[in-house]
This record gives structure tokens, sequence and C-alpha cells, in this order.
């Protein structure tokens, strides 16, 4: 590889608008699928936090010093919100790419890759902010929190959705078939969700659990979400916020410079 | 004026060099012709005109611009026919038009406005709501050429457009593709199509190995390479025959069962075969396909 190559390849990206038509594109085809697409992406982490919520929570006395359900409240938006961003992150946006070829088609257009993969993420986080604007919904309407601190979690949505979305389109990069995001489902996605506060308190992990649960996004998003959920300003907003958003920039970059060997050699 | 120029373009994937410093212009209004077996470097050379992949040497100007550096400036003057269709599936035909249309920064209602003269153009004015799924496969081919001139583009790159489709659809694809030359638009068009590249291109190169191996207009090409008549013999016993009769044209080549015999004076070679039977035969003016197989050889290409 000559040195200009080289360099083309590892270049910061320029974000401009032109992702707007290719957001756009996908919010349509959203649009004429949408019923299916709510009702994955909703009805699943509802069962779920109501299911275990009352059901398991019935038989618990309190968790965290709440009711379990509004304990798990918390943990379901920011549970719900990296699936969505990530569903769409690996298969929508592998398809879109490999099967389908859009992106393809995209680039002959006067767009180039970045404009493609900042609008995929875009669009990912787009799409987990409606699924995680849901549960925060129905947690509201359940009177789970009734704090004005909860909205908010309206703001931290889109950065959780961000940080998911990145680093699915990272992996992504890197697929070869569907198979492949079985991989980072099964070794880091629910690993994840147990690790991180979801369910249960990370005080709850032995002490070597607890120190790898720090390094992962899902607790800092979980550590915001919680008390903001519960009435309370979150200890640490900075910190947490910061981490969330490096995730994001990193594995955008490096989504990017994969994606960029993958398909501009 | 050109309106596409490459100079010593040479690209490489890993120690395979794929274009070997080729050099070709194209003027404004012309159909140029890359003709090539598979592997030839053809899809290569128009990636890297387009500015999708960086080449490793040589200089491109596209519309009077540099590519790679200014390539999504140049390609807003482009349309690109791809080789596989890739038409979204999930919308209309006019769905597809106007998502495509947003891409050049299209402005909403020029591109509605556009929209039926492009779907007339197509031969699809009747299927409008039509889905993607629903269109046969030259009505596919068809609206992924309306979705190219979307931007009335100034040059339109074709690759092999008619591909996998059937003779009344690749007619029709023709058709179009004359009617663009008429209003002054510029075609580069790869094939291995030769009856394709012979009715359209004023002027073609043939491809192999990632060099230009002869140029110029059909007839050139022709007349410079081969002899003027081919006749193809067929039947029992044909090679047996060609062993004997080698001297009654200047060339004979078999494939399979046929043998190829080119002469710029068949007389005797007609007279001799009226007498043989048993073997059948084709008398017809030499073409490009002949040029192209004596020049890139009959070997099989995967």
């Amino acid at each position: 590889m000559t040195d200009f190559a080289h360099r083309s390849l590892r270049r910061v990206p320029r974000p401009s608008l032109r992702f707007v038509p290719i957001w756009r594109r996908n919010f349509l085809v959203w649009k004429k699928l949408a019923a299916p697409s709510i009702l994955g992406n909703l009805a699943d982490p509802m069962i779920y936090m109501l299911g275990l919520g009352y059901g398991l929570g019935a038989m618990l006395p309190q968790v965290g010093g709440v009711s379990y359900i509004a304990f798990l409240a918390a943990g379901t938006v920011c549970f719900s919100t990296m699936n969505s961003a990530t569903f769409e992150a690996l298969y929508s946006a592998f398809s879109r790419m490999h099967v389908q070829k859009t992106w393809d088609a995209i680039l002959n257009a006067p767009l180039d890759l970045d404009d493609v993969v900042l609008a995929e993420l875009v669009w990912a986080a787009s799409k987990s902010f409606l699924s995680g604007l849901a549960i925060l919904v129905v947690v509201w309407l359940l009177g789970l929190s009734s704090s004005p601190l909860s909205l908010w979690v309206l703001a931290l949505i889109p950065l959780i959705g961000l940080c998911f979305g990145a680093i699915g389109l990272a992996i992504t990069a890197l697929a070869t078939s569907y198979d492949f995001f079985m991989y980072y489902f099964t070794l880091v996605i629910t690993p994840m969700t147990m690790l991180c506060g979801v369910f249960f308190p990370t005080e709850q992990l032995p002490s070597a659990f607890q120190l790898a649960s720090n390094l992962l996004p899902l607790t800092h998003a979980t550590a915001l979400v919680r008390p903001l959920l519960l009435g309370s300003v979150p200890a640490d907003i900075a910190l947490h916020v910061l981490v969330l958003a490096a995730y994001a920039a990193v594995a955008f970059y490096a989504a990017l410079v994969i994606f960029r060997r993958r398909l501009l050699n | 004026m050109e309106i596409l120029s490459a100079t010593e373009l040479r690209k490489s994937y890993g120690a395979n060099e794929v274009v070997c410093g080729i050099s070709f212009a194209i003027r404004a209004g012309e159909c140029f012709g890359l003709l090539g077996p598979n592997g030839a470097g053809k899809t290569t050379t128009l990636r890297l005109c387009l500015g999708l992949i960086d080449p490793d040497g040589g200089r491109i100007a596209l519309g009077g611009v540099p590519i790679p550096q200014r390539a999504r400036e140049a390609r807003l003057r482009v349309g690109v026919v791809p080789q596989m269709d890739n038409l979204d599936p999930d919308f209309t035909v006019e769905e597809n038009l106007l998502v495509y249309g947003r891409y050049f920064g299209l402005r909403e209602r020029a591109i509605r406005q556009r929209i039926p003269a492009l779907l007339e153009f197509a031969g699809l004015a009747a299927r409008a709501q039509s889905r993607i799924q629903t269109l046969s496969g030259g009505m596919k081919r068809r609206l992924t050429l309306a979705r190219a001139l979307v931007n009335d583009p100034d040059i339109i790159f074709m690759d092999e457009p008619t591909t996998g489709l059937d003779p009344q659809a690749r007619h029709l694809i023709w058709e179009r593709l004359r009617a663009l030359l008429a209003q002054r638009k510029t075609i580069l068009l790869t094939t291995h199509f030769m009856e394709e590249a012979e009715r359209l291109c004023g002027r073609l190169v043939i491809m192999d190995h990632g060099r230009f191996i002869a140029e110029g207009s059909p007839r050139e090409l022709i007349a410079r390479n081969i002899e003027p008549e081919v006749v193809e013999v067929y039947g029992d016993g044909v090679g047996d025959w060609a062993a004997r009769s080698s001297g009654l044209a200047s060339r004979m080549e078999q494939t399979g069962e046929t043998v190829f015999c080119y002469a710029t004076d068949p007389r005797q070679l007609l007279a001799v075969l009226e007498s043989e039977h048993g073997l059948r035969y084709l008398h017809r003016p030499a073409n490009l396909e002949d040029v192209f197989l004596k020049l890139t050889g009959r070997e099989l290409r995967d």
C-alpha cells in the first residue's frame, strides 16, 4: 500500500450534513415497516420489565432502596436503548452494506463513505431513541418515576444510542456474515447486561467483576439513568458522560477505518 | 473536449497488478467501450475513474476535476449503472428515483418534476407505484438507468448494462443508450458482448490482464487485426478435415466441434466445402468477437 492510500484510510472523519438524505432513506424504509419494528423494539423489553419487575419483584425485599420494578426501570431503559442501537448497527447496517448493496449505490452518488457511516450511526441512535423513549413513557405512566429530573434521561438516551451504535458498526465492519454477530452478542452484549447494573446492583458482583464492570459503557449508562429516574442527581456525571462519549467517538473512528479498508480498496 | 482522461493508471492488490499503466481519453458526446474477459480489470478501472478507490499511480481527470482528490464534486455530474442491480427493494419505482435524487442534494420539487420524464424514458410510466420485486430483470435495469439520469449527468458509466437480460430487453436498452448519445451524453461502457460494443461504441479498447491490447473503432479493429471473412465449419470428422485442408485458409482454429477458418478470399475453401458431405458451414464477415477471441485467446476465464 502506498503512503497516499494509507493516509487516506486513516484520515480523521469530517462530518457534514450530507448524511441527512441517507438518514431519510432509512427513515422512509422504517415508516413502511414500522408496525413490526415498533413491536419488536418495545414489546420485548416491556415484557421483561413487567414480568421480572412484578413477578420476581414480589418475592424480593427492596433492591437498592426501592421496589424491584422501580430499580429495574432504569436498567430496562438502558438495556432497551443498547439493544435497539446494536441490532440496527449490526443486522440492518450489514444487510444494507453487504446484502442489498445499498451503500454501493449511495457511494456512486456525490457522497462518501464517511457520510454513509455517519448516517448509519445517527440512524441507529435515532431508532434506539424511540425504544428508550417508549420504555420511559411506560415508566412514567406506571408511576415508577415522578421526578422532573427524569426528563434528563431524554438527553441521555441518544448518547447511549450513539455509544452502542458506534460499537456495533465497528463489529459490522469486521463481519463476514450474519453469524458473526452471534459472537458479539454472546461474548459482549449478554455478559455486559449482567455486569452493568441492569437487573441487579453492581455491588452484588465479586470485586474482580466490579472492576471489569467499571470499564464497560453500560455501567456508566445505568449509573446516570437510575438516580435520575429515582429523583436524585447522579454522582460523577462528567465522568460517566465522558466515558460514553469516548466509547462513541473511538468506536466510530475505528468503524470508519475498518469500513474504508474493506470498501475503498 | 475531453470529459474523462486517465494517464498511466496503476492499481495492485497485493502482488497482483490488476491495472497496469493504462492511458485513455474520452471526448464529450462519444460512446467509449472498455472490452475484456472477466477479470481483465474493467470494473477496477471504472471504480478508479469514479474515485471510489485510490490508484497506486497515474492521474485521472473527470469533468475537469482531479480524481480521487475531488471525486465527490466530480460525481455530481456523473451517472452510474452498476453491474449488479442495487435498487432499494423496500421502495416503489418512484421512491427509488426520489431517494436517489436527494443524494445529489437536489430539491424534492425538482426531483418530482423530473420523475415523469425519467419513467417515460425507461418505459416505466405505468409502473411508478410498483414495488421493485414485481419488476422483470429488464425493467429493473431500465429503472437503474433512469436512476443514473436523475441528476441529468454529462457522462454515464455503465458496467455491463445488459448482462443477464434476454434479447428483447437488451435491444430496448441499446435503443435507450442510442437516444442518450443523440442527446450528446457521453457513455463509458464496459461489456463482454461484442455485438453491444459494435452497435454502440464509436471507439473502444480491448483490455486483458490490466493492459490495453488494442484500440480503435470497431471497423478499424477488425480491419487491422483479422482476415475479413470467416467460415465456421462443423460436423463429424471436422478435425480430420481441418488437418487435411489447412492450405485453404490463412488461419484455422478449432474449438470443440467447430473449426474457424479465417480468409481474405474464401472462394476456393467454399468450393471444397460444397463437396464435403457430412460437414456443415457458415460463411460470414469477420466481427469484433473474432478480434476479441484472437487477441484474448479462447481458453475459459473465471
